[in-house]
């Protein structure tokens, strides 16, 4: 299988957004945006609410029309195509499973719209729901179904026709975190397994780093960045996308002699970061690049918190200006009492600073 | 054991509701079942009713007519009303709320007015002949009055709105979501429909269907008033048969063969889609449907949404999808119109000055309005009507607001039974309620009294009270009750200080509806105002059937006014209280 995915793969963009925008009334709900999905990719569109990761989804399945901007799946236009013709799946946040129609009707339905053959029909639902693990609930209604179970029919009625592309819409929000994180694997594990091109929005960070095989981050009804989940966390490229992905100590400062100059302190920066001279900027150090103890950039503070989380524990410390850090301790480590005074340091080329 | 006594202490709310249905309901509508199958004169049992009214021709032929009418008038009323209730479904919240107004007002005007209003209307001289010979379609005007085409206006106009609301909620119930889905699954808009939206939406036309059916399988103002001898209906000869002839057992027979028609169209709806659904709760799909039947169904849902996906299409192509989008706006202008005009027509009526009802009004004058007020019959009876209407709607409000509290905090398997009686007022035709009444109170005395009229429409206005403060109740808090048993509140005290202000807006809507079921009402009148304590509606009725005049008109001016605004009030409290 994995030899078909990278076969796919080499054929390029799957879909492409083009300059598309939407408005309503005076409020943007999205800023003209260039967006490529390539074939055979897992692209998140990840933001907090109201960042238009919604809108854009819905420009690209068609239940929205954008005000300018063009959607190629394929090449093809298909800006202009109605919902029902566009060759875009989508699952929905809370399935939008028919009630009156059976596990199996419902997986069928799509398969019935274009005119699938009966014993065709029979034999990819079946498919598609034993994919799922669901073979043996066909004939169920879905009310019958646990949430788990309704996700999978949903994901199941998406699969079986093979859209060029399928978004998923927040599909796992209902969900409690066990069952979400399962779920998550059970979508990577279809996602190899039918090398579909799939663009999942969410607003959980989490979950996207976990899932996706390249991030699009939005915020105020723009793209932000995109990237790999470790191009993104490793190198953010803005304050914003610094602070959604993961935690982090920032030190808000100026670049002065090619230091940055900070109310905590001069510090080194990083060795390939690209900074003007006497401009504003931020350094982000991630928690696991922090250490305790002495080096070339230090900064010192009191200890606030200490947060165990099983697989690892975090300290929270308060610095003298007020500024808020955190760092991971090394396992096995015994965290210093609340109140006791510590200083931190980093290798230079551990910290990414980003413009302001 | 306190707990268990607090538990106990719900389902008791329903207890005198519960009383007063099996002394005021149940019991006349058994006591007449009784009747039927005996020998009046000496109690012995009998079939011979029975097989009098199946055998006699004469009899044969109302059942035939009465059966078809009810037919006829129920798949008038859904077909004609399924595209405006589709059409109202999809308005946004704001706009649907005033809207709906134009389809509550004429489903609450009294029957009496909208057939009055027809029959002014289709006159020989009434306003649609003269429209039609002066647009030269008809050479002389046509007498659709005392026909069969007269009865199936004046019974489709009438049943409309109740098909309209019952099918709107099921309607309204189903996610918006789902057709959306099916689009994005490949599903043209044909296909969307009557796959998805049309099949959701059946348990409301199914149960629009069964009300509908049962309400006109027991009517007899429009046929009586609107139809010839040839279309009298199966009421209509129960009331000849007590009034004219006292023959209380054949009586009794006819409406038991009402009742049972009535009982059996239920029992099949119940089978296929759970009875819930005709108080608007849509089950989920069809549960019960069997298998067979469903499997026909769909596919005959299949064959349908193919050509109209085909039709739709090809139409779509010649004339432009923005024509096609204005047919459901124009049809529903039209249909609206159809609802509300003929009523209107009757307002300008009553400002005549001429002695003759001619529209339009050769001129302007009060003077029907001075005969109505000057009149100590028309005034007794109006104030009769208020007195009556207002006992009514108190002990309406009391006994049904209670049942509904107490259905609504008890779970389990009385919760059905329960259920069941407290909306069986409604399905029950109301003659035969009030033919079982008319035998109970000549025993008790209390024919020709305020009281057994209060009594009588209190049976009838229960289900619409529950139905109300149950909708209330199913956005209601009950850990506020909960939070004020906490903070030291007894149950009386949680009811009169936190449920009953936090329900007032549901209780006021309930009440007002009592009201005006109460005001309308003229089958329980007929019989037990035994002709001496005339309501409104029963002056009404003498007077129709004797001799139209301007004064009908001024009347039903005053009435339609009245209750217009008593049920806007109703509307405004009633939503007030979903608000919350």
């Amino acid at each position: 299988m994995p030899g078909c995915c990278a076969e796919v793969r080499a054929e390029g963009v799957k879909l492409l957004a083009d300059g598309v925008s939407k408005r309503y009334g005076p409020v943007v709900a999205l800023e003209p945006v260039r967006l490529e999905v390539r074939a055979g990719e897992l692209l998140t569109l990840l933001g907090p609410s109201g960042s238009g990761k919604t809108t854009l989804l819905q420009i690209i399945c068609g239940l929205v029309e954008p005000d300018q901007g063009r959607i190629f799946v394929d090449g093809r236009d298909q800006t202009d195509t109605p919902v029902h013709q566009r060759d875009v799946g989508l699952v929905f946040q809370n399935y939008a499973l028919f009630p009156h129609l059976t596990v199996g009707e419902n997986v069928g339905f799509p398969l019935r719209m274009r005119s699938v053959s009966a014993s065709e029909t029979k034999r990819r639902v079946q498919d598609a729901l034993d994919m799922v693990q669901l073979g043996h609930l066909a004939r169920r209604f879905p009310r019958e179904l646990s949430g788990g179970q309704q996700q999978r029919v949903a994901l199941a009625r998406c699969f079986v026709y093979q859209p060029s592309v399928i978004l998923m819409d927040e599909p796992l929000g209902a969900l409690d975190k066990k069952l979400r994180e399962h779920m998550q694997i059970e979508i990577k594990r279809l996602h190899r397994a039918t090398g579909a091109t799939i663009m999942y929005v969410t607003h959980d960070q989490e979950e996207a780093l976990a899932l996706s095989d390249r991030i699009c981050l939005m915020n105020h009804a723009r793209i932000e960045q995109i990237g790999t989940p470790g191009e993104i966390y490793e190198r953010p490229l803005t304050a914003f996308a610094a602070d959604f992905i993961g935690i982090s100590t920032a030190l808000r400062g100026r670049i002065l002699g090619g230091m940055i100059e900070t109310p905590e302190g001069r510090f080194h920066l990083p060795p390939e970061a690209v900074g003007v001279e006497g401009s504003d900027a931020l350094l982000v150090i991630r928690p696991e690049r922090l250490a305790l103890g002495q080096g070339t950039n230090v900064i010192a503070g009191t200890v606030t918190e200490s947060v165990y989380a099983g697989a690892e524990t975090r300290l929270l410390f308060r610095l003298a200006t007020g500024t808020d850090a955190v760092l991971r301790l090394p396992i096995g480590m015994p965290p210093p009492p609340i109140g006791a005074a510590v200083t931190a340091t980093w290798e230079p080329g551990a910290a990414v600073m980003v413009p302001l | 054991m306190s707990a268990r006594r607090h538990r106990f202490g719900a389902a008791w709310y329903a207890a005198p509701a519960v009383v007063f249905l099996a002394v005021f309901f149940l019991y006349p509508v058994l006591r007449l079942l009784l009747l039927s199958v005996q020998i009046e004169a000496t109690g012995e049992l009998t079939t011979e009713h029975f097989h009098r009214a199946l055998t006699a021709e004469v009899y044969v032929r109302v059942l035939g007519i009465t059966f078809g009418v009810a037919g006829e008038t129920t798949l008038g009323a859904v077909v004609l009303g399924y595209p405006l209730a589709y059409w109202l479904a999809r308005q946004p919240l704001s706009r649907r709320g005033w809207l709906l107004m134009l389809v509550l007002i004429p489903f609450w005007t009294s029957y009496l007015v909208k057939t009055f209003a027809w029959m002014i209307t289709l006159d020989q001289s009434g306003i649609m002949n003269r429209a039609l010979v002066g647009a030269g379609i008809v050479p002389s005007p046509i007498d659709v009055l005392h026909g069969r085409m007269g009865v199936r206006i004046g019974m489709i106009h009438a049943m409309l709105p109740l098909a309209v609301l019952t099918m709107l909620p099921v309607m309204l119930s189903v996610e918006r979501q789902l057709p959306r889905a099916a689009a994005t699954l490949g599903a043209p808009p044909g296909q969307i429909f009557w796959r998805v939206f049309f099949h959701l939406s059946l348990p409301g036309v199914a149960a629009a269907g069964l009300l509908v059916f049962i309400t006109s399988l027991g009517f007899f103002i429009t046929p009586a008033l609107l139809g010839g001898p040839r279309e009298t209906m199966l009421a209509q000869l129960i009331i000849a048969q007590v009034q004219e002839m006292m023959n209380w057992s054949f009586a009794g027979a006819l409406a038991v063969m009402m009742l049972l028609a009535a009982l059996v169209t239920c029992w099949v709806y119940d089978r296929l889609f759970g009875l819930s659904t005709v108080a608007g709760e849509a089950t989920a799909s069809d549960r019960r449907g069997t298998l067979l039947l469903r499997g026909v169904g769909i596919g005959l849902l299949s064959a349908v949404a193919a050509v109209h996906a085909a039709i739709g299409g090809a139409m779509a192509r010649v004339l432009g999808r923005r024509v096609l989008c204005t047919f459901l706006p124009a049809y529903v202008v039209l249909v609206l119109l159809f609802l509300c005009a003929p009523t209107l027509i009757v307002v300008p009526m009553g400002f005549t000055d001429s002695s003759f009802l001619s529209f339009p009004p050769p001129g302007f004058s009060l003077r029907w309005f001075e005969t109505y007020f000057g009149s100590p019959l028309w005034l007794g009876a109006t104030l009769r009507s208020f007195v009556v209407g207002f006992g009514t709607a108190c002990l309406a409000t009391l006994l049904g607001g209670f049942a509904a509290l107490a259905l609504a905090r008890s779970s389990g398997r009385w919760q059905a039974a329960l259920f069941g009686l407290l909306i069986a007022p409604m399905i029950v035709p109301r003659i035969v309620i009030a033919l079982g009444l008319f035998y109970l109170f000549a025993q008790l005395g209390l024919v020709a009294t305020e009281l057994g009229m209060i009594l009588g429409h209190a049976v009838l206005a229960m289900p619409f009270v529950f139905i109300t403060v149950a909708a209330v109740l199913k956005g209601y808090d009950w850990r506020l009750d909960q939070a004020a048993a906490t903070l030291g509140a007894s149950r009386l005290r949680v009811l009169v200080e936190i449920t009953v202000p936090l329900l007032k807006g549901g209780l006021i809507a309930a009440f007002l509806f009592a009201f005006i079921t109460s005001f309308d009402d003229l089958t329980v009148a007929l019989f037990v105002s035994g002709g001496v304590t005339v309501t409104l509606p029963k002056q009404m009725w003498d007077d129709m059937i004797l001799q139209l005049n301007p004064t009908l008109a001024a009347v039903s001016t005053v009435v339609f006014v009245l209750v217009t605004t008593l049920l806007v009030l109703a509307e405004w409290m009633r939503r007030r209280g979903e608000v919350r």
